[in-house]
């Protein structure tokens, strides 16, 4: 297990060399004149330019150049945001909490929903449950995320007037700047902050707000695991064992839920890092849509202001991500399934 | 007794599984609805501007959108432009997208997934461990890093999601590849001298494409869906672009109507929104149905 597990940090760092290879390939592919233009403010600067290119070695060879800023991620400076006016590494804890409190929310539900469904439909079959589940699934699988929030917020905000866009009333946020040692931002994730700080209200607000993200993120993502915990139910429940358990007395649930959808969870547990990454897109057009000023929102927003910074920032970001989910998907492997053994 | 060559008979039977699938027939009627739409554009939706007819027209600038009436049949969305016309012709920006990313792509990516599996060794773990860093970002994180930094238009768009999504088909067709490559009668037409190239197109890729063709058709409606959010954030299509993506962003302030008629800007949504969705869904549908068409363990049943 040792063993395995620094093989895969070594991994790791093979990933981050290549994903930082590649986003500067992709950096590089600005001139000198417009990276050095990303140090300017006013247009008499303007004119600076080729001084700026020399003095910041821009147009030094790629290695010597790549090297630098390798030097600077890895001493923790980022750059500079221009979208969130502070350091990207500063603006990141800003931003990360708000995102993570739209996915510690949505994640049970998907990975309860999409269990039970699955396993329903497949227990089921062809009856009409498990045909509207399938239609459910397919048609979750072919809406686009922002599309369906647009039609929520038609619905529910501009119809219904009961789940505004956004993370907090404009009263309620107001009262907290005003007061910023009575509210101490803890996590930075308001319905927890509320709660510490002895502010029920503020954590009641933040929770209206997350209702409709939070449904978004569900519906979305949730058709995938659906799908594979209905083929891998449907292959145990043609197996072998099931037949014998039945004969020696185990009746219909403890067949269902306590012998194959134990094997079925196997198969499941693979898709995981598919899961991590749709949820993670799954949030930049949900934080778009609902205005909900988190990672997605500040990716999204760095794109169109061209904040090189920070869309190079996130791709590292996500690489470490990526490596950590599939590390913990593996060991979580070997962990239920007896026949895997890690070496 | 018949006596077809194999592979007709298998596709044969393929087809006809296919077409006896109700989701595959509502697939295959949505999608020729699309096509004939965008087949037809120039005459069911004159252009104005010959020269580009992806530009929508639009009489005036007023920023409220009008209600349907017998000259804008769909309503004209904020900026005056015609939903219509728009609708229509981001049909064909549709196929465009879909078709261009997702041929480019899976060309790449199963020629470079057959040359990993077939030869293994370093050419095999040198291509794989960059599938792996290229897996390591998010499509649309990496596809947005790439058109800022190629500029922002559709075209780039385009290119960017192909720069991304080739991976998808490396990992895919080299496991089918992998599968195959050691299976007797590949042994049988080496030993027989078969030289290395037609043992891989001829041999193994007909048996192995299954997979790819299944996810190709379902990456199509994937690829329009993120190529339409990227120009609804303002990185593809530029404004008044015949684009449905676009067309949803000219939407986003007018999703809310006043107060006593909060449905009022429906249409300016409903259209070019239901238009992404339907056609999603025709590919999805389609490539449901190849999935299950294709699952050796289902057919023959």
């Amino acid at each position: 297990m040792i063993p395995f597990i620094l093989r895969r940090l070594l991994f790791l760092i093979l990933v981050l060399f290549g994903v930082s290879v590649l986003i500067f390939g992709i950096l590089m592919t600005f001139s000198p004149e417009r990276r050095a233009a990303a140090y300017v403010t006013t247009p008499q600067q303007a004119k600076d330019i080729p001084n700026l290119v020399r003095q910041y070695g821009l147009d030094d060879p790629v290695y010597v150049q790549y090297v630098r800023w390798m030097g600077e991620v890895i001493t923790g400076n980022l750059g500079w945001s221009l979208v969130a006016a502070r350091p990207v590494g500063e603006a990141f804890w800003r931003y990360f909490p708000i995102t993570l409190e739209l996915n510690l929310f949505a994640s049970p539900l998907i990975i309860w929903l999409g269990i039970w469904l699955g396993t329903q439909s497949a227990i089921h079959r062809n009856t009409a449950f498990d045909h509207s589940a399938r239609v459910f699934a397919i048609v979750g699988w072919s809406l686009p995320t922002f599309l369906f929030a647009l039609v929520l917020l038609m619905v529910f905000y501009g119809y219904f007037r009961m789940f505004p866009p956004g993370i907090l009333d404009d009263s309620l946020s107001l009262y907290i700047m005003d007061r910023p040692d009575a509210f101490v931002r803890y996590t930075g994730m308001y319905t927890i902050d509320g709660l510490l700080n002895g502010m029920p209200a503020v954590s009641l607000d933040a929770l209206r707000h997350l209702v409709l993200p939070v449904t978004t993120q569900v519906i979305v993502v949730v058709a995938l695991l659906m799908r594979v915990m209905r083929s891998g139910m449907i292959e145990e429940l043609s197996k072998d064992y099931v037949v014998p358990a039945r004969a020696k007395g185990a009746d219909l649930k403890t067949v269902h839920l306590a012998h194959a959808r134990k094997n079925a969870l196997i198969p499941v547990v693979t898709v995981a890092g598919q899961l991590v990454g749709l949820s993670m897109e799954g949030s930049i057009a949900v934080e778009v849509v609902f205005n909900r000023q988190g990672m997605g929102w500040w990716l999204a927003e760095s794109a169109t202001q061209l904040d090189m910074p920070v869309l190079m920032a996130m791709c590292l970001f996500m690489g470490v991500v990526f490596v950590l989910t599939n590390l913990t998907i593996d060991i979580l492997y070997a962990a239920i399934d007896p026949r895997i053994r890690l070496a | 007794m018949e006596t077809r060559h194999p592979r007709l008979r298998e596709l044969g039977y393929t087809l006809h599984r296919i077409f006896t699938n109700p989701t595959a027939i509502l697939g295959s009627v949505l999608l020729c609805v699309f096509m004939a739409v965008a087949l037809l554009a120039p005459w069911i939706a004159p252009p104005k501007y010959a020269h580009a007819p992806y530009r929508m027209p639009h009489k005036g600038y007023s920023p409220t959108p009008k209600p349907p009436d017998d000259r804008h049949l769909f309503g004209t969305t904020s900026g005056q432009y015609d939903i219509y016309y728009g609708v229509v012709w981001g049909t064909r920006t549709a196929f465009k997208i879909g078709f261009f990313v997702v041929g480019i792509a899976s060309i790449i990516g199963v020629a470079l997934g057959v040359i990993a599996g077939y030869y293994g060794g370093w050419v095999d773990e040198l291509l794989m461990r960059l599938v792996d860093i290229v897996f390591a970002i998010p499509t649309l994180v990496l596809a947005m890093a790439i058109v800022v930094a190629f500029g922002r238009c559709l075209e780039n768009v385009m290119i960017a999601l192909v720069l991304v999504v080739w991976r998808n088909y490396v990992r895919v067709m080299r496991a089918g590849i992998l599968t195959l490559r050691d299976a007797d009668f590949v042994q049988a037409a080496r030993l027989s001298g078969v030289s290395d190239v037609k043992i891989m197109f001829r041999h193994i890729l007909p048996n192995a494409i299954y997979p790819v063709l299944v996810i190709a058709t379902m990456d199509i409606g994937s690829m329009v869906i993120t190529a339409s959010f990227m120009s609804f954030v303002g990185l593809g299509a530029p404004r008044g672009y015949a684009d449905w993506g676009q067309m949803v962003a000219l939407a986003r302030n007018y999703i809310v109507g006043p107060p006593d008629d909060p449905f009022r800007f429906w249409y300016t949504i409903a259209f070019p929104g239901g238009c992404i969705i339907l056609f999603v869904l025709a590919w999805n549908l389609i490539g449901d149905a190849l999935r299950d068409a294709f699952d050796p363990r289902q057919r023959r049943g």
